[in-house]
């Protein structure tokens, strides 16, 4: 059966049939029922709790990821997203009332959320359990039929999505497309109405320009260099801690919110690269290449890729920590460089591997500008104690998130906005926001037959300008006095 | 001309990097200077709108004007609390974190209006853009050139220089523009120049907001009482040919009424424009003329139709020079001729009759979701029919247009209609980056966040994530094993 669904090819033709089939089924009504919603949240929810063995097997094959970051960043935020959902979907789906004004008296009004219809999800190759079912959670709370596009990069995850999500959800709703750039392109040409992509900003690009074609709203989970600004007067060892815990051990710096680069103090980088270089030590023992608490980097492609930031004759002499490589099985120590110029190829791409570049600056305070001469990233990160230097980094620098004293925890939390702005993306999710994204909040006005201003129709007059001036801007007195001065009209 | 943007395109980044135009005094100075210019120059600005498109002041002050006053007050008003961070709640297991929302500007902001209300859809964008802290580039339509000419001449001195400018110019004025790198595009046109918008954008990732338009339809149930049919007249008729003489992305299309009540609609709107417009409207000065010619000739092309200008029961007459048309009422015009399939967009009223009234929620359902959708009805089940199983930008009972004027609620589209909703706070939304900030202290640490993993930390992790908080207690003390 497996083979033969490979066999056939999927191009413009079929996707087109695909989104007419689905669009049939968003438009029997069916997927809009609270009913609905929460029974294929609830699949999923099987769907995980059953097969947990099967998703850690298909991440280690494609990342050999270790078990632990498997639960904790993967089915562990799959648990308490699908949670957090199912508790709180009746309140989300319920109208919003609205105050109104004197300019619409008398009336009432609510915003009601309803599903956007057919939508799209394209997930990548570095979370691809999470990145997929995630946006297809506030997809499918929303009442929205739902197409998942899942990354080839990630073969086994892909293939166990299309094969799990085939079976535990309602297959006239809910569809897993696998492929490559060929099948997203006959996705990417058919009408939606709502697209949601994660990757980068290259193919965010190709996203956008198709969904334009179509007036398609989109949401733009992109990346970027996230730094990491390091004071001198903290806690080094628990800095460093997490520090490592957004970095080697968040799939390997294969993150779009891992700590990309650090920028420190002339002063204090030595005692940062020595902590550094115990607590890696620490975590993943005295030749970290072999840890298998480690990720590994995902093909030869991004090896080589990361090789070559490497070899970079601009950065040569720069490495102060680790470097070995290993492409037979994949591997690239944990690496730290310290002082590489600005334009060297590693601080002009997101590195997105183990690979660590340390900057310096002679004040804490010259790193902001550093920061803001490029491009907007989805986190900035910051260890210090001092409040005015925190107020000052939440001020000054924009990015998707800010996160004092921590890295990359601020996804865990489902009442934040999760997503970028500028370079790093358009739009946001988890918890509410997810079901957000997936939603059209239309405004309804009731207004009754009584109480009808007979100034806001034709024949003008002058005593009218004068009433209406009053009625608009809501003032009883201006009212009560164009009433008096208003000549018969 | 490209030099030229280049240039002060740059100044104006440099006074956002500046950090100027974040304060909330500036935000403040700057809204209280287009209060200025609506009420100083009130005069002009109704003399420009009768000018462009013959607009009535009484329709210029109801629609453009006082609107735009109003929704000045309301950012000045609420714009303290619009600017302030907003705590978040934070689960325990992520323990001592503080999170907040932390609204900012974009920064530099590109905002494209349109012709047919010309001021009202240039300052209401505006408004948001600069109560979110923005700079910002305002390109009017060359459509309407003296209110053009007026913001760009007048509007400058109640402004910011060095943050807002206004540029004039048409389709390659504003496609040079769009070359350019924006943090956020706000459009308001047709769907045909929003795609080549998107497209546009979607080269810089700039996102956008598309506020485009659509048929909006009418529905009209058989209303008993005489009160309420001579209300529901009124409002549809204001709702039509007294806004800007159709020309409004959310005026009133088509109407759709049930066959049995169809003659008595018929009747009591054929009486009603005469009472509003007079017998000769072309002289009534109370209705908006066509914008231009060709605008003109697209319409006249509608009823060229045989079978479109057998169904005219009122109007129907044209005066090319003057562009005028005047208030059409047809019945039943074919739904396949261009007059039922493209948005009209002028002072033609096509009445399609249905079998129930019901059947016009299969009626709306078949076709492209509209800006806004109206219902006349006093049925609560009707209501809550059209509710549930439409979808529209916004539906309104009992009125139309209104719902422009209510600051509480979203003002924007779905599907063709666009996307992106602004009006009250959602302008300063649509304008804002809502940045999550979390603090955590370096005491308390969740130790068993770091490698190396073993089955212990893999336990605490299952309690924390299911936030099993005794569990999490229980495992963590070693009390408790898998």
């Amino acid at each position: 059966m497996a083979e033969e669904k490979k066999k056939k090819i999927f191009n413009s033709e079929s996707a087109h049939a695909l989104v007419s089939e689905l669009r049939k089924t968003f438009n029997t009504g069916k997927t809009k029922s609270y009913e609905w919603r929460v029974s294929q949240l609830k699949n999923l929810q099987k769907l995980i709790e059953e097969h947990e063995k099967e998703i850690i097997e298909a991440l280690q094959t494609d990342l050999a990821k270790p078990e632990a970051e498997i639960h904790v960043g993967e089915i562990g935020m799959l648990k308490s997203s699908l949670k957090t959902t199912l508790k709180q979907l009746r309140n989300w789906m319920m109208p919003e009332k609205v105050k109104t004004s004197m300019t619409t008296f008398p009336s009432s009004a609510e915003i009601l959320p309803e599903p956007l219809g057919v939508t799209l999800v394209i997930s990548p190759w570095n979370y691809p359990i999470l990145l997929s079912i995630d946006p297809m959670i506030g997809a499918i709370a929303a009442g929205n039929v739902v197409v998942l596009k899942p990354s080839e990069v990630a073969p086994a995850s892909s293939s166990f999505l299309a094969k799990y999500l085939g079976e535990y959800m309602d297959s006239s709703a809910i569809r897993v497309v696998e492929g490559a750039v060929p099948e997203t392109i006959a996705l990417l040409e058919q009408k939606w109405d709502k697209i949601f992509y994660t990757g980068s900003g290259r193919i965010g690009r190709i996203v956008m320009s198709a969904a334009a074609k179509h007036l398609t709203p989109v949401v733009l989970e992109l990346g970027g260099k996230c730094p990491v600004i390091v004071d001198s007067d903290i806690n080094l060892q628990v800095a460093t801690r997490r520090i490592i815990g957004g970095k080697w051990a968040c799939n390997n710096g294969q993150a779009c919110v891992s700590a990309d680069y650090i920028i420190t103090t002339k002063e204090f980088a030595p005692k940062l690269i020595g902590s550094l270089k115990h607590e890696i030590e620490a975590c993943f023992g005295t030749n970290p290449i072999e840890s298998k608490d480690i990720a590994r980097i995902i093909n030869s492609n991004h090896f080589d890729r990361l090789s070559k930031l490497l070899d970079d004759e601009k950065v040569s002499g720069k490495i102060v920590y680790g470097g070995k490589r290993d492409k037979s099985c994949l591997r690239i120590a944990p690496t730290i460089l310290l002082d590489v110029p600005e334009d060297s190829l590693i601080m002009n791409e997101e590195i997105f591997g183990p690979l660590l570049p340390i900057l310096m600056v002679d004040k804490i305070e010259d790193s902001f500008a550093l920061v803001t001469s490029k491009e907007k990233p989805l986190a900035a990160y910051l260890f210090t104690n001092k409040n005015k230097l925190k107020d000052e980094f939440v001020s000054t620098i924009s990015a998707g998130a800010t996160v004092i004293n921590e890295v990359t925890i601020h996804l865990a939390v489902h009442t934040l906005p999760f997503g970028g702005v500028g370079e790093s993306g358009t739009g946001s999710y988890h918890g509410k926001f997810s079901f957000d994204a997936f939603s059209h909040k239309k405004a309804v006005l009731y207004r009754s037959f009584a109480g009808d201003a007979s100034v806001r129709y034709p024949p003008y007059s002058n005593g009218k300008v004068r009433m209406l001036k009053a009625l608009i801007n809501g003032s009883i007195l201006g009212i009560i006095l164009a009433l008096f001065k208003l000549s018969k009209d | 001309m490209e030099l030229v943007h280049v240039e002060s395109l740059g100044k104006l980044r440099e006074t956002f990097n500046s950090g100027k135009t974040k304060e909330a005094s500036w935000r403040r100075s700057q809204l209280t200077g287009l209060l200025k210019f609506l009420q100083e120059r009130e005069e002009d600005i109704l003399m420009a709108l009768k000018h462009d498109l013959g607009k009535h002041p009484v329709e210029s002050y109801r629609d453009e004007v006082g609107t735009s006053i109003k929704s000045v007050n309301y950012a000045l008003q609420n714009l303290k609390y619009w600017m302030s961070s907003k705590k978040v709640k934070v689960p325990i297991a992520a323990f001592p974190t503080r999170a907040e929302l932390v609204p900012e500007p974009l920064g530099l902001v590109l905002i494209i209006s349109s012709w047919n209300y010309p001021i009202g859809l240039s300052l209401e964008p505006l408004i948001g853009a600069l109560a979110a802290g923005n700079t910002a580039v305002l390109k009017p339509s060359e459509l309407a050139p003296q209110t053009s000419s007026l913001l760009a001449k007048s509007l400058p001195a109640y402004l910011d220089n060095k943050a807002v400018k206004i540029i004039e110019g048409d389709a390659i004025v504003g496609e040079q523009l769009l070359q350019h790198k924006w943090d956020k595009i706000f459009f308001t046109g047709s769907p045909r120049v929003g795609r080549i918008v998107m497209s546009a954008a979607a080269k810089h990732l700039t996102p956008v907001m598309l506020e485009l338009g659509g048929k909006c339809p009418a529905v009209v149930d058989s209303l008993s009482s005489s009160w309420d049919r001579e209300v529901a007249v009124k409002r549809i008729l204001g709702g039509k040919f007294g806004a800007c003489g159709g020309q409004a992305c959310i005026g009133i299309d088509y109407i759709l009424v049930e066959k049995n009540f169809a003659p008595t609609l018929v009747e009591l709107l054929k009486n009603k424009v005469i009472s509003m417009f007079g017998d000769n409207p072309k002289e009534s000065h109370s209705i908006v003329r066509i914008v231009n010619k060709s605008h003109f000739l697209r319409l006249k092309k509608l009823l060229d139709d045989p079978q479109v200008k057998n169904s005219i029961v009122h109007g129907g007459s044209e005066d090319e020079e003057n562009l005028y048309i005047e208030p059409t009422i047809l019945v039943d015009p074919p739904l396949t001729a261009p007059i039922m399939t493209e948005e009209i967009f002028g002072p033609l009223l096509p009445i399609i009759t249905l079998k129930k009234v019901e059947d016009s929620i299969g009626f709306i359902k078949s076709r492209p979701r509209a800006l806004a959708l109206y219902v006349f009805t006093n049925s609560e089940t009707l209501k809550r029919r059209i509710i549930a199983e439409t979808s529209s930008g916004s539906v309104t009972f009992n009125d139309a247009i209104i719902q422009y004027a209510c600051d509480t609620l979203p003002f924007g589209g779905v599907g063709e209609s666009g996307f992106g909703r602004y009006h009250g706070k959602f302008s300063f939304d649509a304008f804002s980056h809502e940045k999550a900030v979390t603090t955590r202290s370096f005491l308390v640490e969740i130790w068993f966040r770091f490698p190396p993993w073993n089955d212990h930390k893999l336990q605490l992790f299952r309690s924390a994530y299911r936030f099993d908080y005794l569990g999490l207690l229980l495992v963590a003390l070693g009390l408790k094993r898998s």
